[in-house]
């Protein structure tokens, strides 16, 4: 019988699209190029990861910025020491937005105390968790509709938050809550006609995904990140996959800008279930 | 832009999804690597679109908005490849799997995915003739409906027959002379543009002729004629070569140059003015794939000389292949006495019987021609000639 090599570094991912599997599939290739022994293991949420990275089936995971608060909260509870090795320039220093209809009444953030304020799924950080934080934070507490697309994948998917968009431009919400890269893009997909909307409040900087790891990791991890960080968009072979994934390069892990989401978990409970289950 | 010029870009009010990005885009090209630029404008929501269009692009911006300018400014520009040159002369010898479906001279984006085509050599294909002979061809079109469709048959029955008869032949030739290049179309590198051009052309000849006679067979009758054994074994040789060359100068030089003569004789000796018009036409189309062949084939050789032995096999092979079939079928070759006699008298039927032996003459003589436009000596080309099918095409 077949067996699969034992010391080979293992990598979590959700695939919450088809083109995962053509993104790591590329990536496997390059790194074996490279003489690294990698491979990659596909899950169809994060929770569901991020129990396989406690159980020790992967040695590291691409986490959603929840996610990474899922393994940090439950690593921290079992005294495993968690880190961030990596992530992409595009995770860096993003921003969600509070979006309204230019014709509506609300002038300030204020103004939306009681007003149906559409958000993305239940669990996505920069449609749903950030924003809302946002607002209570200020004081203001709102209707939220949530519009649910793919739950597990941590917002990922789009779909909620132009289900969200569309919602407001049809009148069946207030307001509607989005990250900044897609108050441009809905406008230039004619989901926001030009001069239809209005963006009524912005929230502080923070970061997306990133690369977890438990413990002690894997022997290989150092050469691991090592070749992320060299991977260059001037790289013929490696373009398309970074154009793909979504990112010019790959900058060193940082926490800092997850502060913001521990508040919002905090203030939600979103994954005292998840951290009960996972014990 | 001078250099002492503020690096500034002034977007208005225009929004940067609506247009605003290309002033900043095209701002920032024009800088060196290191320069600053700072965006000016008075959308409410510039700043933020301006941030978020920054770290897609992998432009690195400094405070609210100025942009730093680094190669990523150059985007999917950097590092791209030239296709080769745009015009004629800039055809390559072995054009790369990755500029695949690229017009000739474009930039090509660095990690385009490399596309292979089976023909994919300037040797093998091009000849410099082909851009004027795709301008003759798509200028030389012909509405089949321009045809005298309201001709009125009253010839005598048996010749209405022996009309049917031949066009169910030339059916079933010309779909052969339609799959053939039809074939070769898809496997030609895209870098020799031409020459799918004139392929492509050709094919839709091919078509246009199939309706013609198809429409023809069935201007009177019910049904079409006979589709004969070695009518069709003949055919199914030249659907097998899988060699461009080779099968070009089985299908064009010889096949359709003998085809050539066929039409000629029909246009003159048909016995209704709808078949000779018809005849006519396709004949002018015809004369143009003959022409096509010839060209490249000439271009082949000049370049690959051992080609003429493959030339001379080729023939011999197809030759030994239908050896043990009966040719030109009985009812296509009386189909065409008869139509050449255009009834029944006895001093008709000789007159068509000399005709169709002048035809099979004049054929042969064709053949030689081309054969000796190639490069082949008179021996050569009487003994290739007469090796070629006896089926026509």
């Amino acid at each position: 019988m077949l067996r699969a090599p034992s010391d080979t570094l293992l990598l979590g991912a959700v695939a919450y699209d088809p083109k995962v599997v053509t993104i790591w599939e590329g990536f496997r290739l390059w790194f074996a190029e490279r003489g690294l022994d990698f491979d990659f293991v596909l899950y169809s949420n994060y929770e569901r990861q991020v129990a396989a990275h406690l159980n020790g089936e992967v040695h590291v995971a691409w986490n959603s910025p929840l996610a990474w608060i899922e393994a940090r909260r439950a690593a921290l509870a079992r005294g495993i020491a968690c880190e961030t090795v990596a992530m992409r320039d595009t995770d860096q220093d993003l921003t969600s937005l509070v979006i309204v209809r230019a014709d509506s009444p609300y002038r300030t953030v204020a103004d939306l105390a009681g007003a149906r304020v559409g958000v993305g799924a239940g669990d996505s950080p920069q449609a749903t968790l950030l924003p809302l934080h946002w607002l209570a934070a200020q004081g203001v507490t709102v209707e939220a509709r949530r519009f649910d697309v793919l739950v597990g994948k941590h917002g990922d998917h789009v779909g909620g938050e132009r289900d969200a968009a569309r919602a407001l431009m049809r009148g069946e919400v207030d307001a509607c809550c989005l990250i900044d890269g897609n108050h441009a893009a809905f406008t230039k997909e004619g989901t926001f006609p030009l001069g239809a909307v209005r963006v009524l409040g912005q929230t502080g900087a923070y970061d997306h995904c990133n690369m977890t790891v438990l413990g002690d990791g894997h022997p290989e991890m150092g050469r691991f990140v090592e070749l992320l960080m060299s991977m260059s968009w001037d790289d013929p072979a490696v373009r398309p996959l970074l154009e793909m994934e979504g990112l010019r390069e790959w900058r060193p892990g940082r926490v800092e800008g997850y502060v913001a989401l521990e508040a919002a978990v905090e203030r939600f409970g979103t994954i005292d279930a998840f951290l009960a289950d996972v014990g | 832009m001078s250099p002492a010029a503020p690096p500034t870009v002034d977007v208005g009010a225009l929004p940067l999804a609506a247009g605003g990005h290309l002033l900043v885009r095209r701002a920032l090209r024009a800088l060196p690597d290191g320069a600053r630029l700072t965006v000016v404008g008075t959308d409410p929501t510039l700043a933020l679109d301006l941030r978020a269009w920054a770290r897609g692009q992998g432009v690195p911006v400094e405070g609210e908005r100025t942009l730093v300018r680094t190669p990523a400014a150059e985007g999917r520009w950097r590092g791209a490849e030239r296709a080769g040159g745009a015009g004629p002369d800039g055809v390559v010898d072995v054009p790369s799997p990755r500029w695949g479906l690229a017009l000739r001279g474009a930039a090509v984006e660095a990690g385009s995915p490399a596309l292979h085509f089976p023909l994919a050599t300037k040797a093998e294909v091009w000849t410099d003739e082909a851009a004027r002979m795709y301008r003759k061809a798509a200028a030389a079109q012909w509405d089949p409906a321009s045809l005298p469709w309201d001709t009125v048959v009253d010839h005598p029955a048996e010749v209405e027959d022996a009309v049917v008869q031949v066009m169910t032949y030339l059916v079933e030739n010309e779909v052969a002379a339609l799959l053939v290049p039809a074939r070769f179309l898809a496997q030609v590198h895209p870098h020799f543009r031409e020459v799918l051009q004139v392929l492509a052309v050709q094919a839709a000849d091919e078509a246009r002729h199939i309706e013609v006679f198809a429409r023809r067979a069935l201007h009177v009758r019910d049904v079409p004629g006979l589709s004969t054994s070695g009518g069709q074994t003949s055919l199914a040789t030249l659907l097998a070569e899988p060699d461009f060359a080779l099968s070009t100068f089985l299908l064009s030089v010889l096949g359709e140059g003998s085809f050539l003569t066929l039409l000629w004789f029909l246009a003159e000796h048909a016995p209704d003015p709808l078949t000779r018009a018809i005849a006519r036409a396709t004949a002018t189309d015809e004369a143009r794939h003959v022409a096509f062949g010839l060209a490249h084939l000439g271009a082949h050789l000049a370049a690959e000389p051992d080609l003429r032995v493959r030339l001379v096999n080729a023939v011999t092979r197809r030759h030994q292949a239908l050896a043990g079939t009966a040719g030109l079928n009985e009812e296509v070759h009386d189909a065409l006495l008869l139509l050449a006699a255009g009834g029944w008298e006895h001093a008709q039927l000789a007159e068509g019987a000399a005709r169709v032996t002048k035809l099979a003459a004049d054929m042969d003589e064709g053949r030689q021609q081309r054969l000796k436009l190639l490069g082949f000596d008179a021996a050569e080309a009487e003994a290739m000639s007469s090796l070629h099918t006896r089926n026509f095409m």
